[in-house]
């Protein structure tokens, strides 16, 4: 039997792969996929794009965009994010985002996005975005997931007590991964916030911190939960209550120690929850948004990750003439900014142009896969970098 | 010290000898600036330009080689023919000449950068990028050093000594005209150069030749079998063929007419390998400024040249996005004015037949040209035939007295 599949699945396979190679010798120097992108940017065997369908006002500075990814969307699970790029005042940008919805039925995504104060990106999502907007995506990723209930934890009025008991603690747009498992627990609809029966093995206490109440993502869609009864809120607005102590944690969430504590946000909010929960030994879960901002200084170290050299540079001269002084073998040309010969990937760091002190940054998961490619023959080290060389 | 330290020959004048050390300084400077103001409005409104000219350009190539599927039809034989040539030159000119110049690195999109793309030429880009950003944008127009100056297979300067084998230069520089993907392929490995130092054994010259060969293979592969092929079921494999060897050879055609536009017009400066020992940057801007030479017309002119037609501009500033070029050229052109630099700048018929009259003159002994008229022209002819048959000493002789009759003729004008 098998011997027959296999000999009737090869010619076919032989012929596809024919059809390939024809396809290819057609189009050389460019590929098939060229020609076909003009026409179905969104088919299986595309890159993955996405296509905004439409823009949801949160706040007066968040908005949800609603997307219909492309074919080959492998779907995610709700507290997931994406690496969406798109494409700011035609230079293409790297962002990720945590994936709002649980999986929809429409098989549409969505991501919220705040415009941080002088951000490059999420100012253009949420203000300048227009529906119909091409967007880049990968696929969904991220550990920072709902954990799904034991045997004996699943759900039950009479078994109250043995419900899987969790703490969100959740800052600025970090609520997003979270509304997002939220919203996949409890749906909300025209007649109110549904109580599916695989839900009701949660137990969920939500503490949501903001600078003030209306700016609040989602302040809303936490307030309709807590009136249906599914979680407890405990909002803490910095206008209002004051800066949160977590010395003050026990006070708001009395049966913490019974709880798994999942917390997303800035570094600053992730440390200070890491250092309490460890002092008392209790189970905790983060994810951080918005990784820490490259400072541009004077010269830094160069790290050429694949030859697996690192040189001290100066911020002076070039990161070509003192790689190779320092015995790295670089590709260049012409030495003067002209041949683009001597371009690297960049994974991150910050590099100077010694001809106009424009300032070129890498920030990991903000930039396309293979980094941003720099001139080594005009660009200065700016800050510790790396290069894949 | 200045740019041009070439003692200027008969009928020559130094064209920046009244420039100052300061004046250079001030020029670099200015161009600096102009630089600058493009990179910082350098967005959105590019970016959509360059999409929409590779839009374009597939949407033509693909509807011309359909339609050319029955090149059988005589009308669908030239549709398809014109369509495919337009679509060749705006892929070498428009797109990828300035893809490959790194123009639209600053996009950070991986599908159109100059690391990733690859060119319908005859010529590996990677090899390309070598040979044309680095020797010939580095060492525009020195000769010995620029490549692009008559591709090392002409005279192109009255300094060079004249040789009898220069006469057939004028049909070589339409050989290569035709076949202009191959000659660049060819002079990109410096074929002549590894055959002349016999490094055909070299490493480095083998793996760049494996490099071409497969490239070359590929290219005649998609044009002369696999689309004729494809048309097969209309009877139109020869006529796809034909058609396909067409558009190539109008692409050929026209290329080779732009670049020939861009350093080879008369006006236009050439320099010794001495003169850029040391050279500073204010003195490599001029030397690009006078180095180049422009097409005047219409946008659509700009864009089938790949804005080549702003040579000056493009020499100037390798790197900026070519849709740029014409906006920043009154700016660059005022600059010329108030330096009193020579901005040359013609039509496309004028600056072809300037280069291609520049090919003829010099591909006869200095003077011969300009001295023969209908009245002396068997005297000239005879002296042609001694110089062209004699040694060097009688080519030496025979070319003084050239010279001393034209530098005669010169003060009479005068």
């Amino acid at each position: 039997m098998l011997e027959c599949m296999s000999s009737t699945l090869a010619p076919a396979a032989r012929w596809r792969s024919r059809a390939l190679k024809l396809a290819e010798a057609a189009t050389t120097p460019l590929v098939p996929a060229d020609f076909l992108d003009l026409f179905a940017p969104m088919r299986p065997g595309a890159e993955l794009r996405g296509r905004v369908e439409s823009i949801h006002p949160e706040t007066p500075d968040a908005a949800t965009l609603v997307i219909r990814p492309g074919a080959d969307w492998s779907g995610h699970v709700p507290g997931q994010y994406v690496r969406v790029g798109v494409d700011v005042d035609g230079v293409r940008c790297w962002r990720a985002y945590s994936l709002t919805h649980g999986p929809r039925a429409d098989g549409r995504i969505s991501i919220t996005v705040k415009a941080v104060p002088d951000g490059q990106v999420s100012p253009f999502l949420v203000r300048h975005t227009r529906p119909g907007t091409l967007l880049h995506l990968e696929q969904a990723a991220g550990e920072f997931v709902l954990p799904v209930p034991g045997p004996g934890e699943s759900g039950g009025p009479d078994e109250h007590d043995r419900r899987m008991k969790l703490l969100f603690v959740t800052a600025g747009s970090g609520i997003t991964p979270v509304i997002g498992m939220l919203r996949n627990l409890y749906p909300s609809t025209d007649t109110g916030v549904l109580h599916l029966p695989r839900s009701a093995a949660y137990d969920i206490v939500v503490l949501h911190v903001a600078p003030s109440a209306p700016d609040s993502i989602f302040a809303a869609d936490l307030r309709g939960l807590e009136s249906a009864g599914v979680i407890r809120l405990v909002a803490r607005y910095d206008d209002e209550h004051g800066v949160l102590d977590l010395a003050d944690l026990d006070a708001l969430v009395p049966d913490l120690a019974e709880r798994t504590t999942f917390a997303c946000g800035p570094g600053g909010l992730l440390d200070a929850v890491a250092a309490h929960h460890e002092g008392r030994g209790l189970p905790l879960f983060t994810e951080q948004f918005r990784v820490t901002a490259l400072v541009a200084g004077e010269g830094g170290t160069v790290s050429f990750d694949r030859a697996g050299v690192t040189v001290d540079c100066d911020g002076g001269r070039p990161i070509l003439e003192q790689a190779e002084d320092a015995g790295v073998l670089m590709p260049s040309g012409c030495r003067m900014g002209i041949c683009y010969q001597c371009v690297l990937p960049m994974r991150e760091g910050v590099v100077r142009d010694l001809r106009t002190g424009e300032l070129t940054t890498a920030v990991p998961g903000e930039t396309a896969v293979g980094g941003v490619r720099i001139q080594t023959c005009i660009n200065a080290a700016a800050g510790p970098c790396h290069l894949d060389h | 010290m200045t740019t041009i330290q070439k003692k200027p020959g008969i009928g020559q004048t130094n064209p920046i000898a009244h420039l100052t050390a300061e004046d250079l300084e001030l020029i670099a400077k200015e161009l600096d600036d102009i630089r600058q103001s493009v990179i910082d409005t350098r967005g959105e409104r590019d970016a959509r330009y360059i999409r929409r000219v590779i839009r374009t350009q597939r949407s033509i190539e693909l509807g011309s080689r359909v339609v050319l599927l029955a090149s059988l039809f005589p009308p669908a034989w030239v549709v398809g023919t014109a369509g495919l040539s337009i679509a060749k030159i705006l892929e070498n000119m428009e797109i990828g000449h300035n893809i490959l110049h790194g123009q639209w690195d600053w996009m950070r999109d991986p599908k159109i950068h100059s690391t990733t793309w690859e060119w319908d030429s005859a010529t590996p880009a990677a090899q390309w990028k070598h040979a044309h950003n680095e020797l010939h944008h580095n060492f525009t127009n020195v000769i010995g050093k620029d490549n692009d100056l008559g591709y090392g297979i002409m005279r192109v300067d009255e300094d060079q000594a004249w040789h009898p084998m220069h006469l057939g230069q004028v049909g070589l520089n339409f050989l290569n005209a035709l076949f202009f993907e191959y000659g660049i392929a060819a002079y990109d490995l410096e074929f002549r150069g590894a055959i002349a130092r016999g490094k055909l054994k070299d490493p480095k010259f083998r793996r760049e030749f494996k490099a071409v060969r497969a490239k070359i293979r590929r290219q005649v592969t998609k044009d002369y079998v696999v689309h004729p092929a494809l048309s097969v079921l209309t009877g139109s494999f020869l006529s796809t063929m034909a058609a396909n060897f067409t558009a190539n050879t109008v692409r050929n055609l026209w290329s080779h007419s732009v670049i020939m536009c861009g350093h080879f017009p008369e006006g236009v400066q050439t320099f010794e390998k001495r003169s850029i020992d040391g050279e500073t940057k204010p003195e490599w801007y001029v030397r690009q400024m006078l180095g180049s030479a422009n097409i005047s017309g219409s946008k659509l002119m700009h864009i089938m040249t790949g804005n080549l037609s702003h040579q000056i501009e493009h020499h100037l500033f390798p790197d900026l996005p070519s849709n740029r070029y014409g906006e920043i050229a009154p700016k660059v052109q005022d600059l010329f004015a108030r330096y009193g630099l020579d901005y040359c700048a013609r039509p496309l018929p004028q600056q072809v037949y300037s280069a291609w009259h520049k090919v003829v003159r010099l591909s006869l002994p200095n003077g011969w040209l300009d001295q023969t008229n209908a009245r002396n022209l068997p005297a000239q002819l005879k002296r042609l035939y001694q110089m062209s048959t004699g040694g060097p000493k009688v080519r030496r002789a025979l070319q003084a007295r050239i010279s001393q009759e034209q530098r005669r003729s010169l003060v009479e004008a005068a």
